[in-house]
């Protein structure tokens, strides 16, 4: 297990250090950051100044081994743009977006999986073609004209919430959450639906074909046979067994949301990390994009890990040792 | 509701008619007055004197005033100081007396050599202050309201220079490091004191920014107990939360949907033209030129009537009218007349004539015309790269046989910077409101050493025009300056250095209710907020 563990982290080394050289490289071809930052006035002598303040002037292995010498005491540098620590700023942010991920994941969790089983349980039923049809619509949806349209019923023809921003927030601990506020749920309310309507049509999807994966199994139909009540085959017997693909799902979707979120947090003015990744790629603030992908390298292989472990806990079968890919 | 509370916790937002705005402006003497502004861009630092950017500079002239403030135009006028005069080299400034700070403290001469001498000293910013105080050799302070700062030569674009540089507090600011407050606690609110009519609360990043009524300031008292901005970058989103009332005021609601805002009777819309130019900039640096074909390795525009023919078949006016949704208007130079050194005479741009543009380019020697790609920004400015595709569609019905090369700002900056295109559409937005600012930067012969014409990627060169502009920058007598800079800005039209195309239009939408004055700058500031009587 230790070794499992151990060996995982060494591979986020590697994966983030790869990940901070592409970046380095990605946006220097992009484009050049002073032209970003200096004021169109600004004479040639002031955009070499600004340069050789930043290091920009050094080439560019150089100063990648710059960061790097950094890096490895944890230091990713100041941002270019604000002058603040870039991986303050990050931190700084990510209450917000954990938070709408946690609430997004919760809620497409809570009506994905029931759905699911039911889907799964009665195949041909006109219901499920319903809830199949619906998921069908809850994926291939843009996410902004999701977001766009919630906005529009809710907040501007309805007028029951705020359109945007992220309500008043109570200190818990290091956190700063939203979600202990009626004004916070106000706001959370709709960006956690836009991402939780896509996200539940995929997990129905999955229960569906893990149920009826289960169903002919003999575990089940002895279970039956038994005379067991169908709450408890549902339970114990169906519920358990299903789990792990919905589980990988799970972790990878939540990754992705704590991640990439962007569209959605552009759409409702969601002070998260993602609209911070993209306001830096557009101004080539680099030392935030650089910091704010390692941190995510590592955020996503740490979720593996767990998932990983999950797997081990629902289903003793699984040995860690295995899972060596 | 238009004007009140500035939390908004309440679930119930009902859709509100234009008499219930009413009773709620004529009863809001009894409530708090907050006006909730959501921006387009956050700005970067609060410190005054970190990165000169517009969504910086709209809300540290908000908490700071200056020496000399500019008004709606860009004309400049007395603020913190009463009257300034110029002998030479030398220049005067009378503080006005009793001002005091939004800490209570009184404004000294001494706050005003403080701001001055700190600018150089902010480290690591993207976009120094310093160009304001290019020629400033000496500032002293000669007796408690009058403030002496000497240049190295008579240059008379100190007072509209001091626009840029607002007063802040020298004991507030003041602390170990060699510029005393640092960027960091300024961000803080640590330091944070200036003489303008709103002075800060809070800055949750990405969030909100909070000011407040300044009880101390020296002008007319500000309208607003507090002032909320949030940034909200998508124009789509920043038109729903208008909508849905969580904000009072928006800034660059998108063009599309200006006319459904206009008809809104819950709404009002503002639109200012501003000083900034959109234009078209041709390599005319020497035979070689990249992205043109069909010309036996020549530059076509070299030719001073291909550049005449490209301006010709340019219509502005439907362009104005069709692609911009009205939101321009057509440029004949580069700053719109009457701002300083404008020419009277460049004020409505020659009528597009087909056929006159084939007959130039037919004298030039181009009776095929020949292949051009047009280089443009892609959401750098107001439906950009949709003007861009409709002038390659103009040029290309007169024979210039145009393909437009359209990529994200970061990427057209560089290239530009590179010289990879023979011809680029861009915009200028001259701070200064007045010509040498424009001229210099995008049209006199580029010298790095002297920082001149740091934005002329076309690399014209007129020596006539370039001695019309040195000579400006010395002539302290306002009228005899504004003329020559004129009649610099006529030789270069009249050479089409550089086609302009038209002047952005800023727009703002805002409830009912709410009065505001748009800036010829294209800045949000608050202090031209008011409530309807």
């Amino acid at each position: 297990m230790l070794a499992f563990i151990i060996r995982r982290l060494l591979q986020a080394l590697l994966v983030m250090a790869v990940m901070s050289g592409l970046v380095f490289v990605g946006l220097y071809v992009v484009g050049d950051p002073v032209s970003m930052m200096a004021s169109p006035e600004a004479t040639e002598l002031e955009r070499d100044a600004i340069r050789a303040n930043f290091g920009l002037d050094k080439p560019l292995l150089e100063q990648y081994a710059i960061f790097m010498s950094h890096a490895v005491r944890f230091d990713f540098g100041k941002s270019f743009l604000t002058g603040q620590s870039a991986m303050g700023l990050i931190l700084e942010r990510m209450p917000a977006t954990l938070e709408l991920a946690v609430v997004a994941m919760t809620l497409a969790g809570l009506v994905g999986v029931p759905l699911g089983i039911w889907a799964g349980l009665r195949p041909d039923a006109l219901s499920t073609r319903g809830i199949m049809t619906g998921s069908v619509l809850g994926f291939s949806l843009p996410n902004f004209w999701v977001g766009l349209m919630l906005i529009m019923v809710f907040a501007v023809y309805l007028g029951w919430v705020p359109a945007s921003g992220r309500g008043k927030t109570v200190m818990l601990g290091p956190l700063d959450l939203s979600v202990l506020t009626l004004d916070g749920w106000s706001r959370l309310i709709l960006p956690a639906c836009t991402i939780a309507m896509a996200k539940a049509a995929l997990i129905i999807r999955v229960t569906r074909a893990a149920t009826r994966e289960a169903l002919p199994m003999d575990y089940i139909k002895f279970a039956r046979a038994k005379g067991l009540a169908w709450s408890r085959i549902l339970r114990v017997h169906l519920l358990k067994n299903i789990l792990i693909p919905i589980v990988t799902v799970f972790g990878l979707e939540f990754g992705q949301v704590v991640a990439f979120a962007v569209v959605t947090e552009t759409i409702f003015a969601w002070p998260g990390m993602g609209k911070l990744l993209l306001d830096s790629i557009i101004t080539l603030d680099r030392p935030v994009v650089v910091a704010y992908l390692i941190l995510i390298v590592f955020f996503l292989v740490m979720l593996n890990l767990v998932t990983d472990i999950l797997y081990s806990v629902l289903d003793p079968r699984v040995r860690l040792q295995a899972a060596k890919a | 509701m238009p004007v009140n509370s500035a939390v908004r916790p309440s679930m119930r937002r009902g859709v509100m008619t234009a008499a219930m705005a009413a009773i709620t402006v004529l009863s809001s003497g009894a409530y708090a007055r907050d006006l909730v502004v959501a921006l387009k861009t956050e700005p970067t630092s609060m410190d005054p004197q970190y990165h000169a950017l517009t969504p910086n500079i709209q809300l540290s002239q908000t908490l700071f005033d200056g020496l000399v403030c500019a008004d709606a135009d860009l004309a400049i006028k007395p603020c913190l100081a009463e009257s300034w005069t110029a002998s030479g080299k030398s220049w005067t400034f009378k503080l006005r007396p009793n001002v005091k700070f939004s800490d209570g403290s009184p404004l000294t001469a001494a706050d005003v050599v403080f701001t001055l001498d700190r600018v150089a000293k902010v480290p690591n910013s993207p976009s120094s202050f310093k160009v304001y105080l290019q020629k400033v050799e000496k500032v002293e302070a000669v007796d408690p309201l009058t403030v002496r700062i000497t240049t190295s030569e008579p240059y008379p674009l100190l007072a509209i220079n001091m626009v840029g540089l607002p007063i802040m507090s020298a004991k507030a600011a003041a602390g170990p490091a060699a510029e005393g407050k640092t960027t960091t606690e300024l961000n803080s609110g640590s330091g944070l004191v200036g003489a303008g009519p709103y002075r800060f609360v809070s800055w949750k990043r990405g969030s909100e920014i909070i000011f407040e009524r300044n009880p101390h300031y020296w002008g007319p008292a500000p309208a607003w107990d507090k002032v909320i901005y949030r940034p909200i970058s998508n124009p789509a989103a920043r038109v729903a939360a208008l909508l849905a009332g969580d904000v009072d005021l928006v800034e660059d609601p998108p063009t599309d949907d200006l006319e459904r805002l206009q008809k809104d009777p819950k709404l009002t819309v503002e639109t200012k033209a501003s000083n900034r130019v959109i234009y078209v900039a041709l390599d005319q640096n020497g035979d070689k030129t990249p992205g043109i074909e069909g010309t036996n390795g020549k530059n076509p525009l070299l030719d001073k009537r291909v550049r005449e023919a490209l301006s010709l078949a340019i219509d502005r006016q439907a362009l104005v009218a069709r692609i911009m949704g009205g939101v321009g208007t057509p440029a004949a130079q580069l700053l719109p007349y009457p701002m300083f050194g404008a020419s009277k005479s460049l004020v409505t741009p020659a009528k597009v004539n087909t056929d006159k543009a084939k007959a130039l380019l037919k004298d030039a020697g181009y009776p095929n015309g020949f292949t051009m790609v047009l280089g443009s920004p892609n959401g750098r400015y107001i439906n950009d790269s949709k003007v861009a595709q409709t002038l390659a569609s103009m040029w290309t019905r007169v024979g210039v046989k145009t393909t437009i090369d359209s990529n994200a700002p970061a990427v057209f900056f560089k290239n530009r910077d590179a010289h990879a295109y023979s011809a680029y559409m861009a915009g200028w937005g001259t701070s200064t409101g007045e010509m040498s600012n424009t001229l210099n930067s995008l049209l006199v012969t580029p010298n790095k050493e002297k920082g001149q014409g740091t934005t002329n990627r076309s690399r014209y060169s007129n020596p006539e025009m370039d001695k019309l502009v040195a000579e400006s920058a010395n002539q302290m007598d306002d009228a005899q300056r504004a003329a020559t800079l004129a009649k610099a800005s006529e030789v270069a039209m009249a050479d089409f250095a550089m086609l302009p195309i038209h002047f952005e239009h800023s727009v703002w939408a805002m409830k009912k209710g709410i009065s505001f004055k748009g800036r010829a700058d294209q800045q949000t500031m608050v202090q031209y907020a008011t409530v309807v009587k």
